[in-house]
């Protein structure tokens, strides 16, 4: 059956809700709207308003009381509405949710998911098109995870409601209505492992989230424009990173880049670049280049192609790798 | 706020009306046996001795820095008396002393100070979670759990403690809100003791009163004298029945303050005067209760004898396991951050084990 990411999305929170009576959904208009992308949609009809529910309009405290739902034993999984609506959140975010099992030295574990739709493509109005992996990868005691296909979204969303610690869970606003022929319930590998979506030689595209589908057509374009054999790595996990399968794939082809539509300065990208570097510098000819978003803001909507990397941004500096 | 005669059966305090004001100060009666009102003494009064015996060890070097209670002892110790063994308690870093009415260990308590570990403690084994810094923050954790409570329908209350400079934040604006439209069994008691650090209370809200936030958000507020052991417990048990029996939360203003400095590396004369304080002393909690207690014969000098030992048993015990306490072993920084230790954490926990080792050698 044919599946969007949004719908394969909705089809992990509802195999989850009924799976596990502790798993709970709210945040903001999730409930009878089903959520402004309709990722809750009728979950709350099917599961009754305790299980999924609407909240005041209150970030920080939509995350602050999911960490006293999963102290007692719930499995709550919240949406912050967009990228630029969940910074009120970060202080229970970065001070609570991250660090409680280490504080309590182990003793309280907090199952919970926190969904943000995140970066752009959308033509959307400020605060609504922003990429910030990076805040949560740099937290210690987050899993961050993003996927790049339907596939991935249901799979990696069910694994993350089962998973027992926090997890950032950031799903590509852009790729939502990409679609995927699923035969629910899909598998696939867990939380912290990347993957090759396409085997190459010439050089290793590292991607997640909204770029997986770039770096896709970019490896495609490669071939037919310039007879390029491009390894498309999907992080899939940011932290735990799977150093790994990055490291193996820029080993075998000699030459990597990583792209993402967040900034490039002290961006995800860096660390991928300095990870890659240090682990396969004997047998790379080239060094790890960024193909990232401008070190701007978030430009406007009739400007953010000039931002966000596209096919030919990647081309671009895969001919820059291949000048060394 | 006036201070009326105390009264071991009747509790006072001022209720938040619809419209949004204080209303007059009501008696209500309140009752404990005269086996619990010995407890509350015996809490309040070791609580006072293990608050001066941290204050101690922090200038002695066995801890880095402490915040007292000192003065606010009717306000925790009520409060928490108020609760059953099922119900969750979310303090702040000032709530050693509730945490210890409530039965977690003194010395596992004081872990945040002492340096040993963040939490000392199983927030499980108490259902105490741990002493929270960043202020208000921990409101919407009682909050939360106590909006699980309510999803599970399992009679469990959620009671947590913010001060009057932590209500300014935003987290206590949002705790109080969600609560209150949600129906969640928590209570919240602001300890209102005059001061954030430095910062006197006229400089953190143009309002009379705390509670007055109540009928902001739509939920019952209460304004008690938070030195009189009993109208704190009876304000709070009022809150807490009302929260069980399923009909929301309660916002709980106890008017205290805050004797010691903020910690105990802090400095009161750089901002208030010694006069204000010694008004305050006339009013201390332990000792106005005490009285009455004595007066209405609940407690003989033989009881205060053996109260006053339990305190100095429990004085000895923190010294002698916060002097010289091993600092732990480093390697287990890495073991808590997630379920699994993951193969970054794993190779940096090599790296420690290679320092170590080398600093052993040399």
């Amino acid at each position: 059956m044919e599946f969007t990411m949004a719908g394969a999305l909705n089809a992990a929170l509802r195999d989850s809700m009924r799976e596990d009576d502790h798993v709970v959904v709210y945040g903001e208009d999730v409930g009878k709207l089903g959520g402004v992308f309709r990722i809750t949609d009728g979950l709350q009809a099917e599961m009754g308003a305790d299980r999924c529910f609407d909240t005041p309009v209150a970030e920080s405290g939509i995350v602050g009381t999911a960490l006293g739902m999963a102290l007692y034993g719930m499995r709550p999984v919240v949406e912050m509405q967009f990228d630029g609506f969940s910074y009120p959140a970060l202080d229970q975010v970065i001070s609570h949710v991250a660090k409680y099992r280490n504080r309590t030295r182990g003793h309280v574990g907090l199952p919970m998911v926190i969904r943000i739709p995140y970066g752009g493509g959308i033509g959307a109005v400020e605060h609504h098109s922003e990429s910030p992996e990076a805040y949560y990868a740099h937290t210690a005691g987050l899993t961050v995870v993003s996927p790049g296909t339907p596939a991935d979204a249901y799979a990696l969303l069910r694994a993350s409601i089962a998973f027992d610690d926090p997890v950032i869970f950031l799903e590509p606003k852009r790729r939502y209505w990409l679609k995927e022929d699923l035969d629910l319930p899909v598998t696939a590998p867990p939380i912290g492992t990347a993957l090759v979506r396409r085997a190459g030689t010439t050089a290793t595209v590292i991607a997640y989230g909204p770029m997986v589908s770039t770096a896709m057509e970019a490896a495609t374009r490669g071939a037919e424009e310039s007879g390029w054999d491009l390894e498309v790595v999907d992080v899939r996990t940011l932290s735990p990173l799977d150093v790994d399968t990055l490291v193996e794939s820029a080993t075998k082809t000699g030459r990597a880049l990583v792209v993402h539509e967040a900034s490039r300065f002290a961006g995800f990208g860096a660390e991928i670049a300095a990870e890659v570097t240090e682990r396969a510098f004997g047998y790379l000819a080239a060094p790890v280049l960024r193909v990232t978003g401008w070190d701007v803001p978030y430009p406007s909507a009739k400007i953010e192609r000039h931002f966000l990397p596209d096919a030919d941004r990647i081309l671009d500096a895969v001919a820059r790798l291949l000048e060394y | 706020m006036s201070v009326g005669a105390a009264s071991l059966t009747k509790a006072a305090w001022q209720d938040v009306g619809a419209e949004g004001a204080l209303g007059e100060s009501v008696a209500h009666d309140v009752d404990l046996s005269n086996e619990q009102l010995r407890s509350l003494y015996r809490l309040m009064a070791v609580s006072r001795r293990v608050d001066r015996q941290a204050i101690n060890l922090t200038r002695q070097g066995a801890l880095g820095v402490y915040a007292s209670s000192h003065g606010q002892e009717a306000a925790q110790v009520g409060a928490v008396f108020a609760l059953e063994a099922d119900d969750w308690l979310f303090p702040t870093y000032r709530e050693t002393v509730a945490s210890f009415a409530r039965g977690v260990d003194v010395v596992e308590a004081l872990a945040l100070f002492s340096g040993s570990w963040h939490c000392g403690f199983d927030p499980y084994q108490h259902r105490v979670a741990p002493l929270t810094t960043p202020l208000a923050t921990q409101a919407l954790h009682a909050t939360g759990l106590a909006m699980a409570a309510r999803i599970r329908h399992d009679p469990i209350v959620a009671l947590t403690f913010f001060g009057d400079g932590a209500a300014s934040e935003g987290d206590a604006h949002e705790a109080l809100n969600i609560a209150a439209v949600s129906a969640a069994p928590v209570v919240f008691v602001v300890q209102n003791n005059g001061y954030a650090i430095s910062v006197p209370y006229r400089l953190q809200t143009k309002a009379s009163s705390i509670a007055l936030r109540a009928a902001g958000v739509g939920m019952p507020g209460i304004r008690v004298d938070g030195n009189d052991v009993i109208s704190v417990y009876g304000a709070v048990r009022t809150a807490v029945d009302r929260a069980r029996r399923g009909d929301g939360p309660t916002l709980v203003e106890a008017v205290t303050y805050r004797l010691e400095a903020h910690t105990t590396a802090d400095d009161t004369t750089r901002y208030r005067s010694d006069d204000e304080a010694t008004s305050w002393r006339a009013r201390d909690p332990v000792h106005r209760f005490l009285g009455v207690l004595r007066e209405r014969q609940v407690v003989d000098d033989a009881y205060v004898a053996e109260v006053d030992a339990e305190g100095e048993t429990v004085a000895a015990r923190m010294r002698d396991a916060l002097f010289g306490a091993p600092a732990g072993d480093p390697r287990e920084m890495f073991d808590h951050v997630y379920a699994t230790r993951t193969p970054q954490l794993d190779a940096q926990r090599m790296l420690l084990e290679q320092e170590l080792r080398a600093a052993e050698e040399t």
